[in-house]
């Protein structure tokens, strides 16, 4: 048998590998993020003043977006393949292997969006005093929003156009990351204490990541049970 | 070796979209058989498959299978990864067998030597099928459960399934195959499924 360190390392070269090749389809929640980051500008006019108080709750409910765009092909390529059914057949538990595509896909999302969050965080006129806080509150809660939305995709992979389907399911189980990772920046522009709600977001991961595997792998199994 | 089947189904049942696929088929394989599963389209030959391999539960009866290897209608292939980054996943994931060929050496016997490198985006659908073989070779499974496989594979490639399915069976190992064309076993068994009901006939 081979390790789960191994295993894990497989798993995740081949999802990095496929997403260096379909780059386009890569990039796109990344694209969208900061496109719609672009329209509030524009929209709500660029006073510092305004746009800066409204700036923590478009940032999460934009990442929130992006990372919902993002899911929808989470399993989609590896159902159409056949390398999905293969995988439930190993016969064995499928929290490596699901725990090594959250993690990929979450590079691609999550971490990527923390990486470039200081340019959204200028473009939306973010008081410079809260950009740690913005970073903190992504970092420690966009983990929660792929392994919860990874339940979502594996649970609707089947199903054709099942795009709102996985909204639905999915949007009300983020929303105590929007309430805390919002919440915590606005509090930080107070100049504020916003540790609390940093640990909170970070428990809300850690549960997520822990708990996410098992529930994927039985939607995965309910899904291709169906095809 | 134990006089153990490699595969034994006993009292099979199973309904699909309201159509009684199946009654109380019993049968077993054995190390070193094959049995070769034919029928009308919808008489439910991938079913049988699917059930056997694992992925369909919804039946009554008892399935007892060894560590199998199912190929499927689709691919079970990245399309945009090399046939080489495919193989080596499933050398990852499979169970370890230090016996195991090199993938290089599993490619070649396939006829898809040279190809190593090549997306299998770029890949007709007979050479798809060939990589699909080479994973039978690279993850060794006693009992191979192959669904069609001799789609779109030409004259020399259906040569090639008869060949390897001989020498799974010389290696101990049984093979359960739905096909529409004769394979042209030597001392494999039929089992013929009809649209409603089945019934089984041993040709060994």
């Amino acid at each position: 048998m081979s390790g789960p360190g191994r295993l894990f390392a497989a798993q995740f070269r081949r999802e990095l590998t496929t997403a260096l090749r379909s780059l386009q389809e890569a990039l796109n929640p990344l694209v969208f993020l900061f496109l719609a980051i672009t329209l509030f500008a524009l929209g709500v006019g660029v006073d510092p003043e305004v746009l800066g108080r409204f700036a923590p709750g478009i940032i999460w409910v934009l990442v929130l977006l992006a990372n919902l765009l993002a899911l929808e092909t989470l399993f989609r390529r590896d159902y159409d393949d056949g390398t999905l059914e293969q995988l439930v057949l190993l016969g064995r538990p499928l929290f490596v292997p699901v725990l090594a595509k959250v993690t990929a896909q979450w590079c691609l999302t999550g971490l990527a969006m923390t990486v470039l969050a200081p340019l959204a965080a200028l473009l939306l006129y973010l008081p410079g005093e809260a950009l740690g806080a913005t970073l903190l509150t992504l970092i420690a809660g966009s983990p929660a929003l792929t392994a919860l939305g990874a339940v979502g995709a594996a649970l609707t992979v089947g199903l054709r156009g099942g795009g709102v389907l996985l909204a639905l399911l999915i949007l009300p189980l983020y929303v105590p990351t929007l309430i805390f990772g919002a919440g915590a920046i606005t509090l930080a522009m107070s100049g504020l204490e916003v540790r609390a709600q940093i640990y909170l977001l970070a428990a809300i991961s850690v549960l997520s990541v822990t708990i996410a595997p098992f529930a994927v792998q039985a939607a995965l199994r309910i899904s291709l049970e169906q095809s | 070796m134990s006089d153990e089947p490699l595969l034994s189904v006993e009292a099979f049942g199973c309904e699909r979209d309201g159509r009684r696929l199946f009654h109380d088929l019993t049968f077993t394989l054995g190390a070193g058989e094959a049995l070769e599963l034919k029928g009308p389209n919808g008489s439910g030959k991938s079913t049988l498959l699917k059930a056997i391999a694992g992925l369909y539960t919804d039946y009554t009866g008892t399935i007892r299978a060894a560590d199998r290897l199912y190929l499927g209608h689709r691919p079970g292939l990245g399309l945009l990864l090399t046939a080489e980054e495919n193989l080596r996943w499933y050398a990852a994931l499979g169970a370890a067998d230090g016996a195991r060929p090199p993938i290089a050496e599993a490619l070649a016997r396939v006829g898809m030597a040279g190809y190593e490198r090549v997306p299998c985006q770029q890949m007709s659908a007979g050479q798809l099928r060939r990589v699909g073989l080479a994973r039978l070779l690279v993850c060794a499974a006693p009992l191979w459960l192959l669904d069609e496989p001799l789609t779109a594979l030409d004259r020399s490639g259906q040569v090639l399934v008869r060949g390897l399915i001989e020498e799974q069976r010389g290696r101990g190992g049984a093979v359960l195959c739905a096909t529409h064309q004769a394979l042209g076993l030597p001392g494999a068994g039929t089992l013929s499924l009809e649209v409603q009901h089945a019934s089984t006939e041993d040709g060994g």
